[in-house]
């Protein structure tokens, strides 16, 4: 076997990852209204994108939930991890285990067992639904990340801190968060871009009072071919782009 | 012991964490055993008394169709991923450090986008009036356009697409550990390309096949929104008859059995992993 032909068949892969890709986007400039023809270059689905009002408030509640989401996993991610790390208790198998159902569970199987609980608590349908799943769906990657960071940490920090007479708390805010800060951004971001692209648990979670992006989408998609589809699928993408490069850019400049 | 007073962060912590996933993965959790084995009931979703008649439902000629369809096309879905991804990510990881890190994000790019619109973009391509069909009948290789979408196939096709990078990142992970003394080792002692490959190469891979086949054949029976926009009426998923009895028909107990079978699947593929892990790990050993 040469050289080239490993080489062909990852290019022919990616060929295949990027069309579908591609084709959106360039379609989102589309000034045809059928979905196949080319009829010119035009910013028309961007602006019928704008002028939808109930899109634009569907995007606000969806970047709103994302950034809240996000903010509460990584709080809460980031104690899970400090506690996995530093702290002996029991049932520590068993919080490891749970958060790794989690991560590996399907997600409709998520889905059904949160509305199962919403419903038979009582906790109406709508933002904080949506707030207590999509916090749980981002827990388990954000205890990762953090723990990631943990692992390679030396232990003799926070040990001269607690010898030098810095309580629990102090020492965890002067020389631990400091250490895992870039994981946390990490993993905020990483939760921000899980929480926005959710489909299968927000559907099961959401209710009327709270419509989100990707549902409103669900709803466009299923009943046709809709140009606008594109151009907000086109800024999804910029966006999530941005925000991953964000991420690694953080990651790899303080391993530095 | 240290008592509750002297770490008062450790204590909150702890109760914070523990509270969380008690209420919000334990509980949920339970609560689905628990409606599985219950009655249906219109007013309160579920009541007593205690039956195994959803179990039984599973058994129902028309939805034991419906599950081993859904079946046949997650585990095509899985084979046609472990098709591509093997070679791939055996390609990927003799490729230059720099490179792989590189084509590992730009493999991942996809999967951070919105997976809706993704499964969109694949519509755009395989409708009858569509692109594929517009090239292929301006090439004049066609008269009539295929029908492509709303068809089992195209049902794959969105799986494979939106589930292809969790194939193959377990499978680079064990490539890229694969050491290359074991494979010279074989060479020396006289083994061919071939037996290499079956003796050396496939036994070190099997748990990266195993995590990735865990990780696309369990998603492939839930993802409810791909054959809504490809796959038409008659190509269900599992996840379409959960979300259906959850949603609409409002039959508590048959969409917890179902979501039932789901979890037991993912728990024998997880024994199945880790069993796989620890006889490679033995043999390494010894």
């Amino acid at each position: 076997m040469t050289r080239w032909l490993p080489r062909a068949y990852l290019v022919l892969v990616y060929l295949l990852l990027y069309v579908p890709i591609g084709v959106l986007v360039v379609f989102s400039f589309n000034d045809s209204r059928s979905g196949y023809t080319w009829g010119g270059l035009s910013l028309r689905w961007y602006q019928s994108l704008f002028n939808n009002n109930a899109m634009v408030e569907a995007m606000w509640n969806s970047l709103w939930l994302a950034l809240s989401a996000a903010t509460v996993s990584t709080i809460i991610g980031a104690l899970t991890a400090l506690a996995l790390h530093r702290y002996r208790f029991r049932g520590k198998k068993v919080l490891n285990g749970m958060l790794f159902v989690v991560m590996m569970s399907p997600e409709i199987v998520l889905a059904i067992s949160l509305l199962a609980l919403f419903l038979l608590v009582g906790i109406q349908l709508g933002y904080v639904s949506l707030l207590l799943a999509h916090v749980t769906f981002c827990l388990p990657f954000v205890v990762i990340t953090v723990m990631a960071r943990l692992s390679g940490f030396d232990e003799s920090l926070p040990e001269a801190a607690r010898d030098l007479g810095a309580s629990d708390f102090t020492m965890t805010r002067t020389v631990l968060i400091p250490v895992i800060m870039p994981a946390l951004l990490a993993g905020w971001l990483l939760g921000f871009t899980l929480s926005l692209d959710d489909v299968v648990v927000s559907t099961f979670v959401s209710g009327p009072s709270y419509e989100i992006l990707p549902l409103r989408i669900y709803s466009m998609v299923r009943v046709g071919l809709k140009p606008e589809v594109n151009a907000l699928g086109t800024l999804l993408l910029v966006f999530s782009l941005v925000m991953l490069m964000l991420s690694q850019w953080i990651l790899t400049r303080s391993k530095r | 012991m240290p008592s509750i007073t002297r770490q008062p962060f450790r204590t909150a912590v702890l109760v914070l964490v523990w509270g969380w996933l008690l209420f919000l993965v334990l509980a949920p959790n339970l609560l689905v055993v628990g409606a599985s084995v219950m009655t249906r009931d219109p007013g309160t979703f579920i009541s007593l008394p205690l039956n195994l008649d959803a179990y039984r439902q599973l058994f129902d000629p028309l939805y034991l169709e419906v599950f081993l369809h859904s079946l046949y096309m997650a585990a095509m879905t899985t084979l046609v991923c472990l098709l591509i991804g093997y070679p791939f990510a055996w390609a990927l990881s003799k490729l230059g450090k720099q490179r792989q890190l590189l084509l590992i994000f730009l493999l991942i790019v996809p999967f951070w986008t919105n997976s809706l619109v993704r499964t969109y973009a694949l519509k755009m391509l395989l409708a009858t009036n569509g692109l594929i069909n517009s090239a292929l009948m301006g090439l004049g290789w066609i008269d009539e356009p295929l029908q492509m979408l709303y068809t089992e196939g195209a049902v794959i096709i969105g799986l494979v697409y939106l589930l292809l990078p969790f194939m193959i990142l377990p499978l680079y992970s064990v490539f890229d550990d694969l050491r290359q003394e074991l494979l010279l080792a074989s060479h020396d002692l006289g083994a061919g390309r071939f037996a290499t490959f079956i003796h050396v190469i496939v036994p070190l891979t099997l748990p990266g096949v195993l995590a990735g086949v865990m990780l696309v054949l369990l998603p492939a029976m839930g993802l409810f929104f791909v054959p809504d926009i490809l796959g038409g009426s008659r190509n269900l998923l599992v996840g379409n008859v959960i979300k259906n009895q959850f949603l609409d028909a409002r039959d508590w107990p048959f969409g917890a059995a179902a979501s039932i079978v789901l979890t037991v699947t993912m728990a024998i593929l997880m024994l199945a992993h880790r069993l796989s892990k620890q006889r490679i790990g033995e043999e390494g050993a010894g």
